[in-house]
């Protein structure tokens, strides 16, 4: 009983661990440009299949990782200056649509540029199970933890003592209080999607080992990243990491109790439910009424 | 005649009490002013009275009839419109659509007739664009009837409101700072119109900063103050108040 | 006023046209195939657009309703011995009553959370129809029975043509006589401003549902036929990228334009045909587009031409 429970837990603490730092991606940029972004998933792919195919190039890991994260921050960046820039005044709904277009238009390439099939991604240290009361952790799931609190702790570095970040914590409150201060607005959108890039293809460098990566294993992960973003509160950087627990945890659960083959389904219910009862997240603020 | 009694009317955002016990009452066919420093509960009264945020406790009684809390678009059939302060014009459409919206209430505009373009619908269209057009004429905008909103000038767009809200039928209108941003012509063009639309009869609720145009057009004015009244009377008694004077013209005065 | 009439009037003269001189320019049943997607998309199209074009509320998840009129075409004939046209009629009503409640508490969100719910809702959708394997057959989807009109199964592409086309031209027509009535209008300031809106008389809430079922009914109704025409249907109709292609069409074709919808339509439905040497780029080209279209025509195609055009002959 105790060991199953454990099992599921740990699975979806792993996996909650992952949609968290997706949806962690997502309140940054929204934090900056009150943007969502749709492509945040193909970051994720981009980590992925980029370090998949360095590595196949000869590229020893560490270096494929970083050149990996390295690119989708450079995709995150083009996107923000063409996609994101020329298009001001879009409103929401034309920004939504474009962001859309981004992500398909990224999907379609990686199908061209490398392939349609599955990947595989060695762990960072092995693949021998620790025993933990009778359930197994993996120690992929480890480092996956260990990563989201020295991003966490990073984040916090960031955003509360340095320049930069504490500039774009006051865009974020108030954009043209901001702007008016002289901090440069298109600066720190654009710099939103690098970090929240950088932040989605290390989760999919993280989680290949596990589902491995294939060039649509963003769609799921993105839209399971925006639920987190979400049930945490949108724009709220620690929110969304809960709420990729939370995410994670009810999907392992219904996936371990109930059949693997509704768990998506509950990861949507769960979105509903919080946008229709808890329109601030779980954890507070949220801005329903200001489309 | 009393046509609107407010009473007890409060509101608070987080704690902060917005407005904060008023009473007063509209005698009909008054131009009848709310001024009061920034942040006095101008606005805020005003999205209660029309229906656009509920209150907190209070009473709004329009012409005898118990309106409390009623949603914005059943006070539009009660007779109660209003523009806005920012505008909030229909850019999606021309400046003729804009005034047809106000007039929604007494279009053909149930759904099925509308579908298949019966002959009362298409009836009811042309009266529509023609009573638009008159209110277009009427607020001296007949150039702009077939201008897409989003093209036309700050200026008319605040008349484009006020015909706008005129296509409602209203028997109350509320003018949320109408002169706000025109120029001293715009202004004047302003004054003539507010006395003319209560001279036919429409009584007029007006908060404006423009002292000028508070003070020429105005049968009595309501003084706010941090959500609760400050003073009221005729222009006379409020410009010889010493309380309003320092409360709120005072400084202005001074700069002046 | 007759100017505007004469447009209308006109534009549909035009649709009339170009259906009934389809089958003259349509060689084979590969054309007719496409000619018939297309329409059928329009359709939906048409409905959407007045959701997202008119009224501003955005959809991702229309899909959704497409495959639950789809399945119900499929379903009730062979599982509950419905004649197919009373499946048809009872899918669209089953889909407006689901499309009714759900509007209440999803359209007071906005924005991006209003893009979320009715994308969680479209997955939903799909995820049902693959794990009810019982009854929807599952990922393999299911084969559906004829369309019967009158006692008489609906067979050959000239047939559907004229069924499709003939429902198109309807669909259009109410759809124009709808935009130019005060329903419409009302739409169109839902749009505008909310608060102005409400203020000049108009109840937003109920325009919102009321645009929000309408839109879901023609969906359904053209899921239907879909089903019908196919003669097969699968959980992919439901999908998230289905739902993308919808709204890439109205974003296209024109927000807030009838014509530009069926444009929208016609044109991407035609456009993985003509890409088919090229299946690999297909998503390129479509991603390209919608970020394409947002970014230089932000208003789609037809209205852009039409300031066009409207600025030479002024």
């Amino acid at each position: 009983m105790l060991s199953e429970f454990l099992q599921f837990l740990f699975s979806g603490l792993t996996v909650g661990a992952i949609y968290g730092l997706i949806g962690l991606g997502f309140a940054v940029i929204y934090n900056a440009s009150h943007v969502i972004n749709f492509a945040q998933g193909e970051f994720v792919m981009i980590g992925g299949m980029a370090t998949v195919f360095l590595m196949a190039a000869g590229l020893p890991m560490p270096l494929a990782v970083v050149l990996a994260i390295a690119g989708a921050a450079l995709v995150g960046w083009l996107l923000a200056r063409i996609g994101i820039e020329t298009a001001r005044g879009a409103g929401v709904v034309g920004l939504i649509i474009i962001t859309i277009g981004a992500s398909i238009l990224l999907r379609g390439l990686a199908q061209v540029v490398w392939d349609r099939n599955f990947h595989p991604l060695p762990p960072i240290s092995g693949d021998a199970p620790i025993h933990v009361f009778g359930a197994t952790l993996l120690p992929q799931s480890l480092w996956i933890g260990a990563a989201l609190i020295a991003i966490m702790a990073a984040l916090r570095f960031f955003f509360d003592h340095t320049r930069t970040g504490k500039a774009m914590q006051a865009a974020a409150i108030d954009p043209l209080a901001a702007q008016l201060m002289g901090i440069d607005i298109r600066r720190l959108v654009r710099l939103s999607f690098v970090l929240s890039a950088a932040l989605g293809a290390l989760a999919g460098v993280l989680v290949a080992p596990i589902t491995m990566t294939y060039a649509n294993v963003g769609v799921m992960l993105g839209l399971k990243g925006f639920a987190a973003a979400i049930v945490g509160g949108l724009g709220n950087p620690l929110g969304a990491i809960a709420g990729g627990l939370v995410v994670g945890i009810a999907e392992a659960m219904t996936a371990g109790y109930l059949s693997s083959a509704w768990k998506d389904v509950v990861a949507f219910v769960i979105i509903l439910f919080v946008l229709l009862f808890l329109p601030n997240g779980l954890f507070g603020r949220a801005e329903v009424h200001r489309a | 005649m009393t046509f609107l009694r407010v009473t007890g009317l409060t509101k608070s955002f987080g704690g902060v009490r917005a407005v904060d016990g008023v009473d007063f009452t509209v005698r009909a066919n008054d131009v009848f002013s709310i001024i009061g420093p920034n942040g006095a509960g101008k606005t805020t009264l005003f999205n209660l009275l029309s229906g656009l945020i509920a209150p907190d406790a209070g009473a709004v009684i329009l012409d005898g009839e118990d309106v409390t809390g009623l949603p914005a678009h059943q006070l539009a059939t009660r007779g109660l419109s209003r523009s806005f302060q920012n505008l909030q014009v229909f850019f999606n459409m021309t400046a003729l659509e804009n005034v047809m919206v106000g007039n929604h209430r007494h279009t053909a505009r149930r759904f099925l007739p509308c579908l298949l373009g019966l002959p009362s619908v298409r009836d009811s269209e042309r009266r529509t664009r023609v009573f638009a057009e008159e209110l277009m004429h009427y607020v001296g905008l007949e150039r702009y009837i077939h201008a897409q909103a989003a093209a036309m000038p700050y200026g008319a767009l605040k008349r484009l409101e006020i015909a706008r809200a005129l296509a409602t039928r209203p028997r109350i209108l509320l003018l949320d700072e109408p002169a706000a941003g025109l120029n001293p012509a715009e202004t004047a063009h302003m004054d003539a119109l507010i006395r003319r639309i209560a001279e036919d009869g429409i009584t007029v609720l007006l908060v404006e900063h423009d002292m000028h145009l508070v003070w020429s057009v105005s049968d009595h004015i309501l003084v706010l103050n941090h959500g609760r009244v400050l003073a009221e009377g005729g222009a006379r008694e409020i410009r010889a108040n010493p309380q309003v004077v320092e409360a709120y013209l005072g400084h202005r005065a001074r700069e002046r | 006023m007759s100017n505007q009439l004469l447009q209308r009037h006109g534009g549909l003269a035009l649709l009339a046209a170009i259906i009934a001189a389809g089958p003259l320019f349509l060689d084979n049943g590969f054309h007719y195939n496409v000619a018939i997607l297309a329409g059928l998309n329009a359709i939906v199209c048409i409905g959407l657009n007045l959701l997202i074009g008119h009224a501003g509320q955005i959809s991702l998840g229309h899909a959704g309703f497409f495959a639950l009129g789809a399945y119900a075409s499929a379903i009730l004939p062979e599982r509950f011995g419905f004649h197919p046209l009373g499946a048809l009629l009872t899918g669209a009503l089953l889909v407006g009553l689901l499309a009714f409640a759900i509007a209440r508490p999803i359209l007071r969100l906005r924005g991006h959370y209003l893009a979320m719910a009715t994308l969680g809702m479209g997955i939903i959708v799909s995820i049902v129809l693959d794990q009810k394997v019982d009854l929807t057959g599952g990922p393999d989807g299911m084969v559906v029975g004829d369309l019967t009109l009158f006692g008489q199964a609906l067979r050959g592409n000239l047939a559907w043509y004229w069924l499709v086309g003939a429902l198109l031209f309807v669909t259009t027509w109410m759809a124009l006589n709808l935009v130019h009535s005060p329903v419409g209008r009302a739409l169109k300031a839902v749009h505008g401003s909310e608060l102005a809106a409400a203020a000049m008389g108009v109840d937003v809430f109920h325009y919102k549902v009321l645009v929000f079922v309408l839109s879901a009914v023609l969906a359904a109704i053209a899921g239907s036929l879909f089903a019908h025409y196919n003669g097969f249907v699968t959980p992919d109709e439901a999908s998230f990228i289905h739902s993308i292609q919808l709204v890439t069409m109205v974003v296209l074709g024109g927000m807030a334009s009838i014509a530009g919808s069926i444009v929208g339509a016609v044109a991407l439905t035609l456009l993985p045909q003509l890409l088919a040497d090229f299946h690999d780029y297909e998503m390129i080209v479509f991603g390209a587009i919608l970020m394409g279209t947002m970014i230089l025509l932000p208003t789609g195609v037809v209205p852009t031409l039409a300031a066009r055009i409207r600025e030479r002959l002024a």
